[in-house]
């Protein structure tokens, strides 16, 4: 089954999820992750689709009393990355993330790229410099920031900052990329290019991608997960799951009817 | 094919090994700062309990029922507090009669009437520069206009309105703090029943809000009774063998004020005068002051904090 | 059909009147509580406004035998003695030297102080540390001053031999811990409002918790730390009872912190104590010091909100 196409990189399984009050925002979430596609997850907002998102980096863990059930398997290695002895640090350093909205630090564009490479100790300016531009390039900002690259970050447009972000995610070499409703606060033309660009990266690295925008999940995803309710209700490649789900639910939030 | 899949899970094992080791170093550095964080916290408290066990160990001879009742005298085993802390309870009765009614209701006016123009603007500026000066700069206003510009002189009004003024601005801050915590739902719901404003501010606004205005004021108070600078420099400090008069009397109408126009001492300005001579038997004298002092402000803080907290945890608009 | 009319008026009229009357009573009564509570809040404008016309009143008498040039160039004050000199140099240089020894001991505590309490402590250390801290700032300054005189000094002469009974160093170590919960609060205050978006951005490549406040929050907070420097400065600078009993009584223009200066504010004291008649130079002289003082302060507590309040715009 496993073959260069449809490698499975991640997978959760039987995945539950408790906040700190004690609300089940996930339910037995069990989805597979393939190596070097884009997966979407939509839904209705509420669904836990976000949250279902920030356990694969372990995101809640910054909020104490919320609790994991069940696991997240990443491979080749085999390790559950919610596993108590598995440091989220580690998790995160292999798995990268993208805001809904840009959140770049009070930086400039060079330090907020080169963030990541710091935080891991890199301090040899050759190198910091080469990945930094690396990073630009891959996240399509090189040409409009190499020469400003000591601005301060704050003075980029809006999808300049997410590029910016994207940058920041890619100059550590992740392996998956998570992006938490990366277009929802940008306009259509800049919503483009972060498209584009992911349809781009997938080559290099496995994306997970929550959108609230159905036709961004046609347009950029191979494989499509409807949540509902915590719940996985339907999980195919995109083209079924647009054209013939199985589920009247999927279909009805697909075709508008609902949500 | 198989073999490309294995040297890349080697690949990414010997990344995580690596990775790990960072991760311990870093955390390292998690764990010692937060050790030195909560040793620079602690630093205070530590501070705050060495002070205070020194006093009482130093003040321990002083620890007895006539410290309280002799008055000060120039033999350091004789002397008291009477005068001290008599003229204390006389000058916080003037300072709580100046500060709680205008801070009150200047927090009122600031809050429910002011209009939002340069005029509050001006006001709301002067409340907080004020909480910004130093204590010392109202005793030379007090000394220029008190004691010489009225003719107040050295006496327990004007110490208790310098005060005052000192204790105006928590007063005024905490009063609008307390305010601002109540919905204008409360305040719709008293309109619509037809109230005035001023029945909607005496009868919802400030009653729900006492408790806050409290805290504040409690917390106002234990800063006057420890200060001692602007009493100073009134000219306040003086050999005082006596007790004012009496606020209470056995004849009609029962209640004279000639108290407040009489001269004083109060405890930080004892426990001063006492740190200040040479004579080192009266250090012993001055450190049980201090320590008194100490639970005094201790114990008045203390119950606003609590207070604070218990509003906190029961009201929830 | 006339008098109906009338008649007709006349009851509603009749009717009218008492509740009317009653109205403007209401309103008279409205607007004078109001009035009142004008009044009240105009106490803080009057009391700056008698503060200014105070100092600058007395400062005028003294500043008619004082030039300026004397006041501020002149290495001596000695106002009080038969060869009296009148530069605030010395009492300036005591200010600011008490000032620096306790910043250099506030802010470093104060700032990892709060960097811990905003971005370290659990919500239960939280709880308890902070009302501790704030028992710390009630406790009077005079019985710092002891405890600075008494037991710190001494305890620095065991490593100082030299060190004098009244110095600089012992009054300004004490005074920076009573100035550091106000570092830490006032940039704990700053810490927190960066918002949580910035940590987890952070968090998200992978830093750790001290990674997180050192290279993101703490830059993203800085003018609200610094807004916390600036007011610590200004509380330094006015402090009295502390420098008035340790910190020594002599007028000297001198920065080192081993040795006893008089500060601006130890000044005041001082003459205070003493029975200087009314309009005398030398009673004049503490309202030009304490002019001196005023204006110190002043331009630190704005130069520290305007600081302040650019931090809460950014977010």
């Amino acid at each position: 089954m496993i073959n260069a196409t449809t490698a499975l990189k991640a997978e959760s399984r039987e995945l539950n999820f408790f906040y700190s009050n004690g609300n089940q925002a996930l339910k037995s979430v069990s989805m597979p992750l393939y190596e070097n596609k884009i997966t979407a997850l939509i839904g209705p907002s509420g669904c836990g689709k976000s949250t279902f998102l920030r356990c694969f980096n372990r995101m809640h863990d910054l909020y104490p009393g919320n609790k994991y059930e069940g696991q997240i398997v990443m491979h080749p290695d085999n390790t559950n990355i919610l596993e108590a002895g598995v440091d989220p640090i580690e998790v995160r350093m292999r798995i990268s993330m993208v805001f809904q909205k840009p959140n770049p630090f009070p930086k400039s564009i060079f330090e907020n790229v080169a963030y990541g490479l710091r935080v891991r100790g890199e301090k040899n300016q050759r190198t910091l410099a080469d990945k930094v531009e690396e990073a630009l390039k891959g996240a399509a900002l090189w040409n409009e920031v190499k020469d400003r690259q000591q601005d301060l970050a704050f003075n980029l447009s809006g999808g300049q900052q997410q590029r910016l972000c994207i940058a920041r995610a890619l100059a550590t070499d992740p392996e998956i990329m998570l992006f938490d409703e990366p277009t929802s606060a940008l306009d259509p033309i800049a919503t483009a290019n972060i498209e584009e660009l992911m349809s781009e990266l997938k080559n290099k690295l496995t994306i997970l991608v929550v959108t609230h925008n159905m036709q961004q999940a046609a347009r950029v995803s191979d494989y499509t997960a409807y949540m509902y309710l915590g719940e996985l209700m339907e999980y195919g490649d995109t083209d079924t799951i647009f054209t013939r789900p199985t589920r009247k639910e999927t279909e009805d939030y697909i075709t508008g009817k609902f949500g | 094919m198989t073999t490309q899949t294995l040297k890349t899970k080697a690949t990414v094992l010997e990344n995580l090994v690596a990775v790990r080791a960072m991760i311990r170093r870093h955390k390292r550095n998690d764990i010692i700062f937060a050790a030195v964080g909560l040793l620079a916290l602690m630093l205070g408290l530590l501070t705050l309990l060495t002070l205070f066990l020194d006093l009482v160990m130093d003040g321990y001879p002083r620890f007895n029922l006539t410290f309280f009742s002799e008055f000060p005298s120039r033999r350091a085993a004789n002397a008291g507090l009477l005068s001290a802390w008599v003229g204390s309870v006389l000058v916080m009765i003037v300072t709580f009669l100046t500060a709680v009614p205008m801070g009150v209701a200047a927090g009122l006016y600031l809050e429910e009437y002011a209009p939002k123009n340069w005029f509050s603007d001006l006001i709301e500026i002067n409340v907080s520069n004020l909480a910004g000066v130093p204590s010392i700069i109202y005793g030379l206003l007090a000394l220029g206009l008190f004691v010489y510009g009225l003719g107040l002189g050295e006496s327990i009004l004007t110490a208790g309105l310098t005060l005052g003024l000192l204790t105006l601005p928590v007063v005024i801050v905490s009063t609008r703090e307390a305010i601002r915590g109540i919905p204008v739902a409360i305040r719709e719901a008293a309109y619509a029943v037809g109230a005035t404003k001023w029945q909607v501010v005496k009868d919802h606004v400030v009653k729900y809000s006492q408790g806050g205005i409290l805290t504040g004021v409690i917390i106002g108070m234990s800063r006057a009774i420890g200060e001692t600078a602007p009493i100073i420099t009134i000219g306040a400090l003086t050999f005082i063998a006596f007790l004012p008069p009496s606020p209470i009397s056995d004849v009609a109408p029962f209640i004279n004020f000639e108290w407040l126009g009489s001269g004083f001492t109060v405890l930080p300005i004892q426990m001063f005068n006492w740190l200040s001579r040479p004579d080192h038997a009266f250090a012993t004298n001055a450190a049980a002051t201090g320590a008194i002092i100490i639970v005094v402000t201790l114990m008045m803080n203390g119950t606003a904090i609590y207070l604070r907290y218990k509003i906190r945890k029961n009201i929830k608009w | 059909m006339n008098t109906a009319i009338n008649m007709q008026n006349q009851s509603i009229a009749l009717s009218i009147s008492p509740s009317l009357a009653k109205n403007v009573r209401r309103n008279i009564k409205e607007r004078l509580i109001e009035f009142i509570l004008m009044l009240a809040a105009l106490s803080a404008v009057f009391t700056t406004f008698a503060i200014v016309a105070i100092l600058l009143y007395e400062s005028l008498g003294f500043f008619k035998v004082v030039s300026l040039v004397e006041f501020f160039t002149a290495t001596e004050w000695t106002p009080l003695f038969e060869d009296a000199h009148y530069g605030i140099m010395p009492l300036v240089s005591g200010t600011l030297t008490t000032s620096a020894v306790a910043l250099a001991v506030a802010v470093p505590v104060g700032t990892i102080g709060a960097i811990y309490l905003s971005e370290f402590a659990s919500h239960k250390v939280r709880e308890i540390v902070k009302p501790m801290l704030e028992l710390l700032v009630g406790v009077p300054t005079i019985a710092f001053g002891y405890f600075a005189l008494l037991f710190v000094t001494p305890l620095l002469q065991k490593i100082f031999p030299e060190l004098p009974g009244f110095n600089m160093l012992g009054a300004g170590i004490v005074m920076g811990v009573m100035i550091v919960p106000y570092i830490a609060s006032v940039a704990e205050d700053a810490m927190r409002a960066v918002p949580m978006s910035m940590r987890e951005g952070s968090y998200a490549m992978g830093a750790t918790r001290f990674q997180t406040a050192l290279r993101v929050v703490t830059p993203a907070a800085v003018s609200g730390i610094v807004a916390a420097y600036i007011l610590a400065i200004s509380r330094a600078v006015g402090e009295t009872m502390v420098v008035a009993v340790a910190a020594g009584q002599q007028p000297t223009l001198t920065f080192n912190p081993m040795e006893g200066a008089a500060t601006i504010t130890a000044y005041i004291v001082q003459v205070a104590m003493g029975d200087l008649p009314h309009g005398s130079i030398g009673y004049q002289s503490i309202f030009a010091a304490g002019l001196v003082l005023f204006v110190l302060t002043l331009v630190f507590n704005i130069i520290g909100h305007v600081v302040r309040k650019k931090y809460r715009e950014q977010y």
